[in-house]
């Protein structure tokens, strides 16, 4: 081992995100930046749809009209989802937070798929109330 | 400058804002307290949001005209906006690594987050007191 040159030793590597299949609790915490950001920029429709309520009849029937028309529809799809996502683990991470606990590996997928599938029911819900309404 | 060894400071007081942070972890723990409030006021405008589905104009101006909705909505964007300004920061001072590139994005990313907060408001208190 000390013989051989030092950039010829097999060195361990550290694992590259373009060849590194996340594990799902790094899934799980990019996704929440991702959908944060997302969420970002559908503040901007929120404020939209509000000053368009304020400015009048007409200006509110264009932004209400751009939400009900499919790529609106599309878009507030991706915003509850994003939405209930980032509200179930942001819970987590308050959970993890504040009580310490929860932290071990197998906990820590587990708490994931809960996440995943809070957010899913959570959004199914949404959008059948949305049609129910 | 007095001599630290015979001033009535306690060593924690002299050694306080010495560190590179500056401040300790209040703005972490703050950040989360204020996190749990927003889940709280996610869900009730989720519900105020709901309520108007398939509204008409005036059902909407209606709505902004009464209290709870309109303290609601406001309380909402606020926390909404603290947490987005703040959010992106996170990920500004994680991405960013220029000293001035990442003063600039959290600059405008604050300023941004508090003139939406305000036209948004000001919306809505337009409507509350409006004819």
């Amino acid at each position: 081992m000390t013989d051989t040159p030092a950039a010829k030793r097999q060195r361990p590597l550290s694992p590259h995100l373009q060849v590194y299949r996340l594990p799902l609790p790094a899934l799980t915490s990019i996704t929440h930046r991702i959908t944060g950001i997302g969420l970002c920029v559908g503040t901007l429709l929120l404020v939209w749809w509000l000053v368009a309520a304020a400015a009048g009849p007409e200006a509110y029937a264009t932004a209400a009209g751009f939400i009900a028309s499919p790529i609106g529809l599309i878009l507030m799809f991706g915003w509850s989802a994003a939405l209930w996502y980032h509200f179930f683990n942001g819970l987590r991470h308050l959970a993890w937070d504040f009580s310490a606990k929860m932290l071990s590996l197998q906990q820590s997928y587990s708490s994931a798929n809960l996440v995943i599938g809070a957010s899913i029911g959570a959004t199914i819900v949404t959008w059948v109330l949305v049609f129910a309404l | 400058m007095a001599n630290p060894t015979n001033s009535f400071r306690t060593p924690l007081g002299r050694a306080r804002g010495l560190g590179s942070a500056k401040l300790g972890a209040q703005h972490w723990l703050a950040y989360r307290v204020a996190s749990a409030g927003l889940a709280v006021l996610t869900v009730l405008f989720v519900i105020l949001v709901l309520s108007l589905i398939g509204a008409s104009y005036e059902e909407v101006v209606a709505t902004f005209k009464k209290p709870c909705p309109v303290i609601l909505t406001i309380l909402f964007l606020g926390a909404t906006f603290h947490h987005a300004a703040y959010g992106l920061q996170e990920v500004f001072e994680d991405y960013l690594h220029g000293k001035l590139s990442k003063l600039v994005a959290i600059g405008l990313t604050k300023a941004a987050a508090l003139v939406l907060f305000l036209l948004a408001s000001f919306a809505v208190l337009k409507i509350a007191f409006g004819a």
